[in-house]
């Protein structure tokens, strides 16, 4: 093995469209493991959809992606054709990679306890046992061992997103993707939900954040992507990005929403 | 008026005299007088023969009736679920051959009288005496005498189930598309397969949108059992009490009977369907949590604020005459 030189994210070449409209405009991405990758832009830029298409949501039109050195949806053979992978295999690749969504999504017919638990029984085919202390822990983690019985109805929004990050986590994800995990909060609930992402940060988990939270790119970011109109304008590390852009669509962006 | 209470956090509640409203009495004495005409005419009319009534009731006839209507109810919605389930989940699929057929199944059963396809199943023994197993245009492998399989029973089940079938299909379609498409999305990234995300995601939530029609159609269905005589299966509850009421010269008394059977089934259906609407809505915000937690939570104040009604969030709630 290459050991360390594997990257864990690794996009080459990334277009895709939805019908006419062509949103990733040839995208490259490197994720080392442990890396913290915040992606920047204005809506419409195509951040979203990028971070989508490191699961699979949505399946890229040209180029490729690589979580982990493995080829994500499709298998090359020896004469470099490709051959789409069964359902069930794209299936497997997903359960090792976390995803926490911008509306949270939660199971509204299960408790708190219940959402962090059915995956891992459902998935990863453990015993019920070993889910529910598996999600015990989780919930106790992201500070919600009081919430535990409650349905998704009767928890703030805060509550809702810690959830959903420990739904995902219990996956034992080996990379977390977050699509814009604040943006539907309101703003006194923003700080739990990020307390928890640099605390996830600080154990050494590889995360490709989107966000508009330019704070939390600042302090937690080990690397910064601009992107605007479908292609990465600018990358570094926050200090260069952020601070010092040498660009003048990330000025103008980041004069916008500092 | 001071209130004597110490304990009450309102120091200055008011305590004014209502609007009167002379027009709910009066209205109210009326229906009261009307209603009071009406059991007065029930019960002192002779004709309506309370006796016969009340000896019918428990005819073994008349309860054996009750068990068919019952049989056929249960037994053809059975049918009708698991067919529905099946016809709208092909709706859904990418086949577009499923998809079609779906759709015709539907147009064809909706489209044509229960009464018409009940005489037609009554029928299948002439137009196709016998049934085999085997490769359509090849060899057949099994042969069934098809008046000994098809029954009259399984002639009148069929044709309900499979008409009911059409209706559900409709029902279970509108109940898969009223749950959120992030929710196949969360399952999909969780690594879920199609086939778990439909049984524990999609179908659960779908269910509180199906339950209560498919409640009523089971209501409906108890009384579209009473044209099973369309096949004809002359054991269920109408022909049974039909039957006694010509052969007494009395009509009235035996409809009363069959009346009240199936007023009787169709209370407790509603009684059964309240719990299964309370179960399938559990987690929609209107419930406790399981165990108590300490604080309220916020969406909870938020719906009592709502459920108290003096907050309208619909502006043209104030302006609809």
């Amino acid at each position: 093995m290459t050991g360390s030189a594997t990257p864990m994210v690794e996009v080459r070449g990334a277009h895709k469209m939805f019908g006419d409209l062509h949103v990733l405009r040839g995208v490259d991405l490197t994720v080392a493991p442990g890396e913290v990758c915040v992606v920047l832009g204005p809506s419409g830029s195509g951040k979203s959809t990028l971070l989508r298409c490191l699961n699979e949501l949505e399946v890229l039109t040209g180029g490729s992606v690589r979580i982990d050195g493995e080829l994500l949806g499709y298998r090359e053979d020896s004469a470099g054709v490709l051959h789409r992978l069964h359902p069930t295999a794209i299936a497997q690749q997903r359960s090792r990679i976390g995803m926490v969504f911008q509306r949270f999504h939660l199971f509204p017919h299960m408790t708190a306890l219940e959402n962090v638990m059915e995956a891992q029984v459902q998935v990863l085919k453990r015993s019920k046992r070993e889910a529910r202390a598996k999600a015990v822990e989780l919930l106790d983690r992201v500070g919600l061992s009081d919430r535990m019985d409650h349905y998704p109805a009767q928890l703030s929004g805060g509550q809702q997103q810690r959830v959903a990050i420990a739904r995902a986590l219990a996956m034992d994800p080996e990379i977390m993707l977050f699509d814009e995990p604040t943006s539907a909060l309101d703003p006194e609930l923003v700080g739990e939900v990020l307390a928890v992402m640099k605390d996830l940060a600080a154990g050494g988990m590889t995360m490709v954040v989107v966000t508009h939270e330019i704070g939390f790119a600042r302090e937690v970011a080990d690397h910064v992507v601009f992107m605007d109109e479908g292609v990465v304008v600018e990358e570094g590390a926050p200090s260069a990005v952020i601070d010092a852009p040498t660009e003048e669509r990330t000025r103008d962006f980041l004069s916008h929403v500092l | 008026m001071t209130t004597a209470s110490s304990t009450d956090p309102v120091p200055n509640r008011i305590h004014a005299r209502p609007v009167p409203r002379p027009g709910r009495w009066i209205a109210a004495a009326i229906v009261v007088v009307l209603a009071a005409m009406a059991i007065h005419g029930l019960v002192t009319n002779p004709k309506f023969r309370w006796d016969i009534v009340w000896a019918y009731l428990r005819d073994v006839t008349v309860i054996r009736g009750v068990g068919w209507t019952l049989l056929l109810t249960f037994g053809s919605m059975v049918i009708g679920v698991v067919l529905a389930v099946l016809l709208a989940i092909m709706r859904r699929s990418d086949n577009p051959v499923l998809r079609s057929v779906s759709w015709f199944y539907i147009w064809l059963f909706r489209g044509t009288p229960i009464y018409t396809q009940l005489v037609f199943w009554g029928l299948i023994s002439v137009l196709y005496p016998t049934l085999s197993l085997g490769i359509p245009f090849g060899p057949e492998f099994v042969t069934f005498q098809t008046d000994v399989v098809i029954t009259a029973f399984w002639a009148a089940l069929l044709g309900l189930g499979l008409n009911e079938a059409a209706y559900l299909a409709e029902i279970v379609r509108a109940g898969l598309g009223s749950v959120d498409k992030g929710q196949e999305e969360a399952a999909r990234a969780l690594g879920m397969k199609e086939r778990t995300i439909l049984r524990r995601i999609v179908i659960p939530q779908a269910m509180r949108v199906i339950v209560p029609p498919t409640g009523n159609e089971t209501i409906s269905m108890l009384k579209t059992t009473s044209l099973v005589l369309a096949v004809p299966f002359t054991l269920d509850l109408t022909y049974a009490t039909n039957a006694i009421g010509n052969r007494l010269f009395e009509p009235i008394p035996l409809l009363i009977v069959s009346a009240f059977w199936y007023l009787l089934i169709t209370s407790i259906l509603m009684v059964g369907q309240h719990y299964l609407e309370r179960y399938y809505g559990r987690g929609t915000g209107s419930e406790k949590p399981r165990r108590g937690g300490p604080r309220r939570p916020r969406s909870g104040r938020q719906a009592a604020i709502k459920a108290s009604g003096t907050a309208k969030d619909d502006p043209f709630l104030e302006v609809t005459p």
